[in-house]
């Protein structure tokens, strides 16, 4: 084993297995409230409240997806092995997601660009769908992620293409990431909306946090039930059972903080919410990044998937410097935006 | 058909696709630059809805241009899931810092100019639209730099074997200013400044034709016929320095751009031809010894030829690399003698009088494009 370099004596491949976590979970939390709120698009009926919902995120999504970007170049530079296999073998799910990302991208600039009734109705359906489609993937991806894949030697993906990432688990798991994101979207836009709009987002966000709870309720069964491997580390580090019970008062404490209309603390927590539930993914897998399930010797881990050493310590360098900066730009967009929506000549 | 061929087309129309949009984004990103400026300084409110109008066309390029940036990122893992081990420890730490440097200022101050002119004051607008058009730009070297990498690999070495084989990073600056980064950079921004340039002559030539918005329309032609005058001047001796890059580091692609086989001899220069592979001649005009005039000042100066290198180096489409190269370099003497001529009459007072040149900048904005793209094809198949 070669001599690896640490930094506060932490070695390198497990600090970018924390940065890798780091930037998704910020995708998450920011795309989440993207995704979410289009995901409620067909449940406002209103054109007026449509263009509403579509302007509250109209200048941070763009911003929002960088994390997506920065997050798959993070991957792609310290585990480019991990990278290789998981999208060889999530290919369909990948290129579908690439597709409704298009979709949307598309409908947020064209939707209001033209009258035509038809027009706007044809962009308001691809919007609703290519969100919840991406949402529900993203958690497909992660469940599959959780169950492992039939990796084979020299990293190599011996399992089927076309249907074999939509088994029952990957299903929970991607109805639970699509009900977390609509309770985010809701309390988003709850804090972005006013008048009658802000009545009905009210009772959305009820069924948003019912519909989640349900979700996460049976994901857990299941997993407790027929996928026991996949709470092992649990048993092992019983300290560790502090992050699903953090998980559940987090959310807990939403419904209260709305009731308060104190919808920016109640966006914190239902972001700290899928905080907590990433940080238990990550460390039941760790060091793990794509387990086996045909042998446990195959496994990816972020051991013989990182990059070299020297990559991966240029790669902190330019972290370190980068953050700072894009937290900067990111604080001072978000202060530009605060607020509720006005529509005006420069809204979509 | 293959599967491989299938993952090559694929990847081939996504990245051409992809290409015609962050030059036109760069390239827009610097009139609208000049635009805003002029705006801030003259206060010319003429200027501030040329600036909107552009503004729209940029978010739209931006937009395209990172829907299909995505995708490419993507594929890299699902259609060259071997090349990407192999390439990861390279590509990766380019691929990052231009996420994080480039792609987070572009995508952050892109919200603050689309929908910021109530919220914010003219000049913090004004900074956050250099904002993006700088962090166009460094996306820009980043991603050329992983690209000459390949051409002219530096700074690395390889570890393992077969399949397991990989690139793996010795020293950060050198395989960031590998031999051939710093011409290549330099030549793209300026092609993306002409490609930006072009389409604004473009859409306002044909604003004019039809006597629409004449009043802005006039400001916004001459601003970008200015640019695109000057660019296409540097562009010139940019085009020679990357070339003479190409003598040096890649001597066999030289010999395809030129159709050149012999071992040793003086090489010609083409004006436009064809290539036998069969026969190994070129049918064409061309001026004697031109070539070893450009590389060495010489007109007698031998040049290394396709025959000096095994077969399995040299490019299998000889032609294909000759026929693109030259369709990149027409056009651009083209396009200097065109906006040369267009500056000559703006001095004199004449620029707006003659229709028919008009008419050829209505429909040059394409190609400039092809210019690109021809480039491009020319560079990635040689």
């Amino acid at each position: 084993m070669v001599e690896l370099e640490t930094f506060l004596g932490i070695d390198y491949p497990t600090l970018w297995y924390l940065v890798v976590g780091l930037l998704f979970s910020g995708y998450a939390i920011l795309e989440g409230f993207d995704y979410g709120a289009g995901a409620w698009h067909l449940f406002l009926k209103k054109d007026l409240s449509r263009r509403i919902a579509i302007n509250a995120i109209g200048p941070l999504w763009d911003a929002n997806q960088v994390w997506l970007i920065i997050g798959g170049g993070a991957l792609f530079a310290g585990f480019p092995v991990m990278y290789a296999t998981m999208l060889s073998a999530m290919y369909i799910p990948f290129m579908l997601f690439l597709v409704l990302l298009v979709l949307r991208s598309s409908a947020i600039k064209f939707r209001s660009s033209e009258e035509m009734i038809w027009w706007r109705k044809t962009w308001d359906i691809i919007y609703f769908i290519s969100n919840t489609l991406i949402a529900f993937l993203l958690g497909v991806v992660l469940g599959n992620v959780l169950q492992g894949f039939e990796i084979g030697e020299n990293f190599s993906y011996k399992g089927g293409i076309f249907f074999a990432f939509l088994s029952p688990y990957a299903i929970m798991v991607g109805f639970t990431t699509l009900s977390i994101f609509m309770t985010q979207g809701a309390i988003f836009l709850l804090l972005k909306t006013e008048g009658r709009l802000y009545a009905r987002l009210t009772f959305l966000l009820k069924k948003g946090m019912i519909f989640f709870i349900i979700s996460f309720a049976v994901t857990s069964l299941y997993t407790l039930v027929f996928l026991p491997g996949v709470t092992d580390k649990f048993k092992e580090n019983p300290v560790f059972f502090i992050l699903p019970i953090l998980a559940f008062l987090a959310v807990a404490n939403v419904p209260r903080l709305v009731s308060k209309k104190k919808y920016a603390n109640a966006l914190v927590f239902s972001s700290l919410t899928m905080a907590f539930l990433l940080m238990l993914v990550a460390f039941q897998l760790y060091p793990v990044l794509l387990p086996s399930t045909i042998d446990p010797k195959f496994s990816v881990t972020i051991y013989n998937a990182a990059s070299s050493q020297k990559s991966l310590g240029i790669m902190l360098t330019i972290v370190l410097i980068g953050a700072p900066l894009l937290a900067g730009y990111f604080l001072f967009l978000y202060k530009t935006f605060h607020g509720k929506v006005k529509l005006d000549d420069t809204s979509y | 058909m293959d599967t491989e061929i299938l993952a090559r087309i694929q990847f081939a129309f996504t990245i051409a696709f992809h290409y015609i949009y962050p030059p036109l984004s760069i390239g827009i990103g610097l009139i609208m630059v000049i635009m805003e400026g002029l705006y801030l300084k003259t206060g010319n409110k003429y200027y501030e809805v040329l600036t909107r109008f552009w503004l729209k066309i940029f978010a739209i390029t931006f937009g395209i241009g990172v829907a299909t940036g995505i995708i490419m990122e993507f594929e890299f893992g699902t259609n060259w899931s071997v090349y990407s081990k192999y390439v990861g420890d390279i590509f990766g730490s380019a691929l990052a810092a231009e996420g994080l440097f480039a792609f987070g200022l572009e995508s952050t101050f892109l919200g603050i100019l689309i929908f910021g002119w109530n919220r914010v004051s003219p000049k913090v607008h004004f900074i956050s639209t250099i904002g993006v058009f700088l962090g166009s730009m460094f996306s820009a070297v980043w991603i050329v730099v992983a690209n000459s990498w390949q051409q002219t690999p530096a700074g690395y070495h390889i570890v393992g074997e077969g399949l397991n084989a990989r690139a793996e990073v010795t020293d950060f600056w050198e395989m960031v200013f590998n031999p051939s980064s710093v011409d290549r950079i330099i030549h793209v921004w300026q092609g993306a400044f002409l490609a930006g340039a072009f389409l604004v002559l473009s859409v306002h030539a044909y604003y004019l034709l039809k006597g629409r918005y004449t009043t802005i329309s006039k400001k916004a032609f001459k601003i970008a016929l200015a640019v695109a005058t000057i660019i296409s001047l540097t562009q010139l001796i940019s085009g020679h320095s990357s070339a003479d890059g190409v003598a040096k580091n890649q001597p066999a692609k030289l010999a395809a751009m030129e159709g050149h086989y012999e071992k040793s001899a003086p090489a010609d220069l083409y004006l436009f031809g064809w290539v036998d592979n069969q026969s190994q001649e070129v049918t064409g005009l061309a001026l004697p010894g031109g070539l070893s005039f450009l590389v060495h000042q010489d007109f007698e100066a031998p040049i290394t030829g396709l025959n000096a290198f095994p077969e399995e180096d040299r490019p299998s489409q000889v032609n294909a690399v000759f026929q693109f190269y030259h369709i990149m370099i027409a056009i651009g003497m083209f396009l200097i003698a065109l906006t040369l001529y267009a500056s000559f009459l703006w001095w004199r007072g004449k620029l707006f009088d003659k229709r028919w040149l008009l008419h050829i900048f209505c429909v040059l904005g394409n190609f400039t494009a092809n210019s690109q793209s021809s480039g491009l094809v020319c560079c990635r198949n040689g």
